[in-house]
């Protein structure tokens, strides 16, 4: 046995005193918390509560099924929940008061694409690691570097890219566009990105009106007779809830999908509610790589259960924003198992949290996706043509493409506004296989 | 561009009969109660929700319209009297700003029953408008119910209320409170209840402005604060308390977000508010509106 002489005893005294500074604090595992605290921010008031609520509503249903085997490495999750209806502000109050008060350790932030821009330098701020599960815009990733978020789902440029794709695919004769897009952000920023796409794709596609009805609007009356003496070969809007419900009702009492093919990026999430109002042939996008339906994945027992446990839960089928939760939670479950995994079996330290979801690949209801390094998520586009079929008193997807996000989502470093500009019919001929519903 | 016009015209005119069914209430109620009521937009809600569960109930095409008519009722002969003898006949003699505040908090109340009653998701019930078909103008398809029903009605209670404030005994009794409250109470004139009918009629007309709207668009959370803003906007051009004020204001808005959507589309959203604007520039009382002498 070696005698333990001064000069060890101070050589190791010194090391165990610098070690928690030499060591990166990543590698170092944390006490097992008693409980997971998650915040998660959604609209709980106003028009987007349509989304709101079957996001929260996901969230206790998928929360109550973690726990119930329990929990994330054995420990049990619990959500505090807010709204962000009232505003940025008082969402950032909320958020701040959640890390601060409320010591969550992690937020779901959040629906609208303004709060994300506010959240993430919060995040920064308060090192809060921030899940972005439900926000469009493509601006995060391509003008911040957020050390605290990610973004487990796609964004607007493959959400607007990959509809675009699949109408030239089936039409490529189309001359003439219109647009009906709610006037807020979202509505100008998805035209911004089909209208340059159109230009580079096909040039020479004439846009005859650009509409942009007030945020809220409950009267498309005056749109829909201009756009019926205009006849536009094709009608575009990435309106959404009560408002895209109405215009296609409005659209419908007044014969006007007789005239022009319609294109709806979002209208998935409105199909149980317009039924069989909506007419077959219309292009139907769902925001990501993912429906109750979905082509690939209808038959797994994960889907099937979520959807029958849902709709006996809440009555309704589910729509996107669940989906969008789900892919949330899946993320954070696999990136603690990894990272837990990693750490011989110790409880990660937050920044050693967000390194593994940089790069994670991970499975949800509907398939496969992965976290870029950038913290952008990537997953297929599932678009596909309204079809009525006996077995549902709303319309279905028929030919459905799922589109890779290598052709629809630009490159790390590059703005997908630019990078749109160099898509082009060889693009659209890489379109994937349509796949056929199937009863 | 002849059909052009007669198209923006036709669209015009069926917005301006919505937004004058809305705002005619709130100006009713402002001009005999003196008070600015924010609820009213609650009121619309409510008769539209209701609206759309009793046309869903009857399940039978012919009896829809039956059914809005009893939902609009129902709203202004319940909520109406339990609003105005609960909660605003408290406030009667209180600053404005605490009124506007107290029907404010009662906006947001309502705002919270409804979805407790409703839920979040959007409601679409349009069987009234399915069973009364569409019509076609130079080539243009309409439905009856937006061209034809809804300008029809609005004309109507236009033309009725006038009568009824003008030639009838109860009118003229609601008119001469208005004028000043104290000298009806001195011929015998019971205030109260005039306070209560004229709410009454006002909460109905809101609810009705939302039960003949409810066919024709999906009803959400937030529908009724959307909708109090444009009726301020209506009130506040035409001069609060002036209904043939309402009417033809509601038709300068309707015409002119017509036109916009047609000719500078970008102008639509705003058309509203800038002809807010440039008329208080020029009017401060109201295009319809008269100036008052404060008493002391």
């Amino acid at each position: 046995m070696t005698a333990l002489t001064r000069r060890t005893a101070l050589a190791t005294t010194a090391a165990a005193l610098a070690a928690p500074w030499i060591v990166p604090r990543s590698a170092l595992g944390q006490p097992k918390p008693a409980r997971i605290r998650i915040g998660i921010s959604t609209f709980l008031s106003g028009p987007a509560s349509v989304f709101g609520v079957p996001g929260r509503n996901a969230a206790d249903l998928l929360i109550e099924q973690l726990n119930a085997k329990g929990g994330i490495a054995g420990v049990p999750i619990e959500a505090l929940v807010i709204d962000e209806a009232p505003g940025v502000n008082f969402l950032l109050g909320e958020c701040r008061r959640l890390a601060q008060n409320e010591n969550v350790d992690v937020m779901l932030a959040s629906i609208s694409s303004g709060s994300c821009l506010a959240v993430a330098p919060l995040a920064e701020e308060l090192k809060l690691p921030n899940i972005m599960w439900d926000c469009g815009t493509q601006r995060i990733f391509e003008e911040g570097n957020w050390r605290w978020s990610v973004r487990t789902q796609a964004n607007a440029v493959p959400e607007i890219v990959a509809p675009l794709l699949y109408l030239l695919s089936i039409r490529p004769d189309v001359q003439t566009v219109a647009v009906v897009n709610q006037d807020y952000a979202w509505g100008r920023d998805s035209w911004a990105i089909w209208k340059t796409a159109m230009e580079a794709i096909k040039p020479g596609i004439r846009v005859v009106a650009e509409l942009f009805p007030k945020f809220g609007a409950t009267d498309f009356s005056t749109e829909i007779t201009r756009l019926q003496a205009l006849r536009p070969d094709v009608v575009f809007s990435t309106s959404w809830g009560g408002e895209l419900d109405t215009f296609v009702r409005q659209a419908a009492e007044r014969r006007l999908f007789e005239r022009s093919l319609f294109v709806l990026p979002l209208a998935e999430s409105s199909l149980e509610r317009v039924a069989k109002t909506l007419p077959e042939g219309v292009i139907v996008g769902a925001r990501g790589d993912h429906w109750f339906l979905h082509p690939t994945a209808r038959d797994s027992e994960r889907l099937k259960g979520f959807v029958s446990e849902y709709r006996k839960r809440y009555g309704l089928y589910p729509i996107y924003p669940t989906f969008h939760m789900a892919q949330a939670l899946f993320a954070l479950e696999a990136a603690y198992t990894k990272a837990i995994a990693a750490n011989g079996g110790a409880w990660p330290a937050r920044e050693q949290l967000m390194d593994t979801l940089r790069g994670l690949e991970f499975d949800h209801l509907t398939g496969r996706m992965k976290i870029r390094e950038d913290g952008q998520g990537l997953e297929p586009m599932l678009i596909g043509l309204a079809k009525h079929v006996p077995d549902y008193p709303f319309p279905v997807l028929d030919r459905m493409v799922l589109f890779p996000p290598e052709l629809t989502m630009n490159p790390i470093g590059t703005k997908g506004l630019e990078w749109v500009k160099g898509l082009s019919m060889e693009t659209v001929a890489k379109a994937p296989a349509p796949i056929p519903y199937k009863a | 561009m002849g059909l052009l016009f007669l198209l923006a015209a036709l669209d015009g005119l069926a917005y301006a009969a919505q937004v004058f069914l809305v705002a005619v209430g709130l100006t009713l109620v402002f001009g005999v109660l003196k008070i600015l009521n924010v609820a009213h937009g609650s009121l619309f809600a409510i008769g539209a929700y209701l609206a759309s569960t009793l046309v869903g109930l009857v399940g039978v095409p012919w009896l829809s319209l039956l059914a809005l008519a009893m939902a609009a009722l129902a709203v202004g002969v319940v909520l109406g009297p339990v609003i105005e003898r609960g909660l605003l006949a408290r406030i009667y003699e209180k600053e404005h700003v605490l009124q506007l505040l107290v029907t404010f908090a009662l906006l947001m109340i309502l705002e919270d029953v409804q979805k407790l009653v409703w839920g979040v998701q959007p409601l679409f019930e349009d069987a009234p408008v399915r069973l009364l078909g569409q019509v076609e103008v130079g080539g243009i398809v309409y439905t009856v119910y937006q061209l034809l029903l809804l300008p029809g009605v609005a004309l109507l209670v236009l033309v009725v209320l006038a009568w009824f404030l003008r030639r009838t005994l109860l009118g003229r009794t609601i008119v001469a409170v208005t004028h000043d409250r104290e000298a009806a109470e001195a011929i015998g004139i019971d205030s109260r209840r005039v306070y209560l009918l004229t709410f009454t009629i006002g909460a109905a007309l809101a609810a009705m402005g939302g039960a003949l709207a409810a066919p024709t668009t999906s009803l959400v959370p937030g529908i009724g604060v959307q909708t109090i803003v444009l009726s301020f906007a209506v009130v506040a051009t035409a001069g609060l308390g002036r209904i043939e004020g309402a009417a033809a204001t509601a038709l300068l808005i309707g015409l002119g977000r017509s036109f916009a959507v047609y000719f500078t589309p970008e102008l639509e959203v705003v058309v509203p508010y800038l002809l807010m604007v440039a008329v208080l520039l020029v009017r401060p009382a109201g295009l319809f509106g008269s100036t008052e002498l404060r008493r002391v």
